[in-house]
Parts: C-alpha cells; sequence; structure tokens
C-alpha cells in the first residue's frame, strides 16, 4: 500500500512538473533573455554550433546605424546554416532561397537581451513540398533548442 | 511524510508552471514581472488594481489584432489560468469584480469629451499611439505607448465599467490623468465610455488566414550577368545603397568553389531601417535588403522575400503599411531589372 502512494505520488509530481514551452506566436518565436547582450550573444553563438550550424555571419546593424548618427543600442542579425543542406536546398528548391540562410534578431533592452525568429514550422504552409516537411521540422526543433539555451539562467 | 512533500513539491510545480508558462509567452514583450517593453507594464500596482481576471483572460485569448499582441488561441483555459494567477502574485492587491452593465450614454457627447481630452494621445478615432513601446533605448516621448481604444481585441475583453475606472481615476505611473484633473463630470465619463463603445464590431478570432505568397519572383529575359547588373542600377535608382553580392554558400566553402548559378545582391538605406525599427524593433527579420538571381537550365529568374507574407506574422498594422511601401520598391527593381 505504502509502495501503492509512492508511486501515485511520483506520477503526480512528473504530470505537474512544468514542461517548458515553446516561446510560439504561431509564426514567431521570441525570447527574452535576463543576460546582458555580450553574454547572450556568446551563448547564441556557442548553442547555434552545439547545434551542429556553422556561423555563416553577423550583419551589425547597431555599428552602421551608429556610423551614420543614429541613437541604438547593440542590434545584430546572425546567419547560420549547413553546407552540404544550403546546397543541396537551393539545387532542389531554388524559390526557397530568399529565406535562406536561417537568422536570428539579437538585440539588446537595457541590460536583457531579446532574440526573435520566424518559426520554421510556419514553412511548411509556405513551402508545402512533401521532401520539405521533415526539414521544417528538424530546423523548428532546432531553433527551440538554440533559443532555450540563451533564455536558460 | 514522503508523501506531504510530494504534495507540496507539486504544489509549487503548479505555481512554477504559471511562472513559466508567463516566461514563455509573455515576458519578451511585458519584461520579467510585468516592468513592460514593447508591451505594456501590466506589473504597474494601478494597473493590476484596475483590472479584473475576465479582462486579463479576454485579452490573452483574443489578443490586440494589428498591434503586436497576438491572439493566444492555442493555450488552454488551464493555462491562461495559470499565467494570470502568477501576474496576481507580484503585487498583493484587490481584484475588482465589476458587473458587467451597459453604460447607456450620448456617444455623441462623449466623442466631444473624446477629441478635447483624449485625442491628442490615443489618436483619432481611438487608433492609439504610434511605434511599440520600448524602442532598444533610442529616447521615446511617452512612457507607454496609449492603446488604441477602438481596437476590437481590447472592445472585446473591457467592460464599461472598467473603462469607466480607468477614465474616474486614471492611471498612476503613466501619463493618464484622472477625470478630476480634466474637470471630467460623471456624465461626461459616461459619455466618453459610450463614445468608445461606439468603436466596437464583431470581433473574429482564431488562426490567422496568412494568404500572401512567400516570394516575389520574375522570369528574366537577360542573361544572368545582365540581370545581376540590371538588379545594381535598380537598386540605385530607388535611393538604396548596393552593400556587396554574393552566393548563399559564400562564407561556408572556399571562394573557388562558390555557387555559379546564384548571386545575391545586397542592398540598404539606413533611413528606411531606422524608420522601420521604430515602427517594430524586430523588422530585423525583414533584413539585409536582398534580391537574389540564379540560373537553372538556361532559365534565369529574380527573386526576394515578399515583405507583406511576412508581415503576416508581426501582427502590426503600422508595418503592415510599411510592407507595403516597401513591396512596391522591390516589386519595381524585380520588374526593371528582368524586363
Amino acid at each position: 500500500m505504502k509502495a501503492l502512494i509512492q508511486v501515485v505520488s511520483i506520477t503526480l509530481l512528473l504530470l505537474l512538473t512544468p514542461v517548458s514551452q515553446a516561446i510560439i506566436t504561431g509564426e514567431l518565436i521570441m525570447i527574452r533573455s535576463e543576460k546582458a547582450f555580450p553574454e547572450a550573444m556568446r551563448t547564441l553563438q556557442d548553442a547555434i554550433r552545439s547545434q551542429g550550424y556553422v556561423m555563416m555571419g553577423v550583419q551589425p546593424v547597431d555599428e552602421r546605424l551608429s556610423k551614420r548618427g543614429f541613437k541604438t543600442d547593440k542590434y545584430r542579425i546572425v546567419f547560420f546554416g549547413k553546407t552540404e543542406q544550403n546546397k543541396h536546398l537551393s539545387d532542389l528548391y531554388p524559390e526557397l532561397v530568399p529565406y535562406l540562410p536561417l537568422k536570428i534578431v539579437i538585440y539588446a533592452e537595457a541590460d536583457e537581451t531579446l532574440l526573435v525568429t520566424a518559426d520554421p514550422a510556419a514553412f511548411i504552409d509556405l513551402y508545402p513540398h512533401p521532401g520539405l516537411r521533415n526539414v521544417f521540422r528538424q530546423w523548428h526543433e532546432d531553433m527551440l533548442r538554440i533559443m532555450k539555451t540563451v533564455q536558460a539562467e | 511524510m514522503p508523501v506531504a512533500v510530494l504534495f507540496l513539491v507539486s504544489l509549487s510545480a503548479c505555481a512554477d508552471r504559471g511562472e513559466q508558462l508567463y516566461t514563455d509567452n509573455c515576458a519578451t514583450c511585458h519584461g520579467h514581472r510585468g516592468v513592460g517593453g514593447v508591451g505594456i507594464p501590466i506589473g504597474l500596482k494601478s494597473f493590476l488594481e484596475q483590472t479584473p481576471d475576465e479582462y486579463l483572460h479576454r485579452t490573452i485569448r483574443v489578443g490586440r489584432p494589428g498591434r503586436i499582441m497576438p491572439s493566444f488561441y492555442r493555450l488552454s483555459e488551464d493555462e491562461i489560468s495559470a499565467i494570470i494567477k502568477h501576474i496576481r502574485s507580484w503585487k498583493k492587491t484587490d481584484i475588482p469584480q465589476w458587473q458587467g452593465q451597459r453604460i447607456r450614454a450620448d456617444a455623441a457627447k462623449g466623442q466631444q469629451v473624446y477629441e478635447k481630452h483624449c485625442q491628442s494621445c490615443h489618436g483619432k478615432d481611438g487608433k492609439g499611439g504610434k511605434g511599440t513601446g520600448k524602442m532598444f533605448s533610442r529616447p521615446r516621448d511617452l512612457p507607454i505607448v496609449p492603446p488604441a481604444l477602438n481596437n476590437q481585441g481590447f472592445l472585446n475583453s473591457v467592460s464599461d465599467q472598467m473603462l469607466r475606472n480607468i477614465i474616474k481615476h486614471g492611471r498612476e505611473q503613466t501619463p493618464m490623468p484622472s477625470a478630476s484633473e480634466l474637470k471630467l463630470s460623471d456624465t461626461d465619463i459616461d459619455n466618453l465610455v459610450a463614445y468608445i463603445r461606439s468603436f466596437q464590431i464583431t470581433l473574429v478570432t482564431g488562426e490567422k488566414i496568412l494568404d500572401e505568397s512567400p516570394i516575389l519572383i520574375y522570369d528574366s529575359r537577360h542573361s544572368y550577368a545582365e540581370t545581376i547588373s540590371n538588379i545594381k542600377k535598380a537598386v540605385l535608382k530607388q535611393n538604396y545603397q548596393l552593400v556587396k553580392a554574393h552566393s548563399l554558400d559564400h562564407g561556408l566553402v572556399p571562394a573557388g568553389a562558390k555557387s555559379q548559378t546564384e548571386t545575391m545582391v545586397y542592398f540598404c538605406n539606413y533611413d528606411v531601417i531606422y524608420d522601420a525599427l521604430a515602427i517594430d524593433p524586430r523588422i530585423g527579420m525583414f533584413l539585409p535588403c536582398r534580391i537574389t538571381v540564379t540560373q537553372n537550365n538556361g532559365r534565369v529568374q529574380a527573386m526576394s522575400i515578399n515583405p507583406k507574407r511576412l508581415s503576416q506574422l508581426f501582427n502590426n498594422d503600422e508595418l503592415d503599411q510599411a510592407c507595403e511601401r516597401m513591396h512596391e520598391t522591390y516589386s519595381v527593381i524585380l520588374k526593371e531589372a528582368t524586363q
């Protein structure tokens, strides 16, 4: 009887433990990180690499705006991809190229950092090719892991 | 004893669930503990004192169409309740329990009051202030963007009694004054509520229909090299600066191994970017401005994202207007370069 109660209690505990959800509005994935921008940026790039992607570049929007006299805080766009996958996709589905490579927008808001990206799962409706469905699903999972890594305390 | 401990832990897990749901769905815009950001500061004591749970529930459910706050139609009733419970945990306040009676008053007279006292912040016909809340450290005129009172999500969430209360008492720690500061009578307040309520029409909620095509694409009558050259000329004619041109695999493969069948032409206008960021700080998703030229079995095409399609992800009417203009710019460039 005691063992049964313990099993039921543990089961209840597992059921009630919050499972971290995706931060998805339906089409965008957005997070707020309590990390300051420099640390969030480092964490983001590490998280991207840990998912097997190569960093393809960073667009320093803030630097270019500042050079032209605009007042702005840190604002960057991080591009990443997988060499073979990009080649394969651009050869077979050239109409997908305008949305490649993958990117995440990262910007400071005071001493916190915001990140936003398009949810790759939304691409399934944009590009209803059967051959792309699994690609978009994998990107969706990878994006969630990357974003949650930056969000984590 | 172990069961009691597990019970307490599971209760804690419920509370944590609300916090996690808030973090995942709300904190990006409203900030941790509701300090505000792109979204309003819902952690203000004055906000929580004036806001019944029904308003919070409806707001989460229907969002603010065209004003960034999405409809969280995917959240269950339990999840919304958990979020509300978490929001309430920030400050100990009484939760208003107003009845839902409509206030019958003179909307025409309310319009006169509105135009005299409210329009300067809340905009003509209740369309709200421009731009988003925080704009990543750039100075802004007001600590909170005045809400759009004609927004159907707002009108389908707020009761007349709540409206009355806010107008009567104002909202501390925001620029919203009280009725006594504006020397409004109770009749003025009721008329104002009737006027605001007159904006309401039927609200359709749920999953959005995203109907624009994802890309703009044109077949070119010219060769691959000519099309690339034409793109560059057309970009300059539209007052954009050329930034660079390279293939998708740039940065991934050695120079000699790069694709010979696609070239991306990048361009920029920093005034346009700066103005766009004031509308919505998330517009980096549209950047960089870029047109791709491809050649495949003798067929040359030029293509770009469709800004109108991407804009549909943002639920921001102001951004939609800017994207209409961007769509036009891209279309002009593409047509000139390919025809």
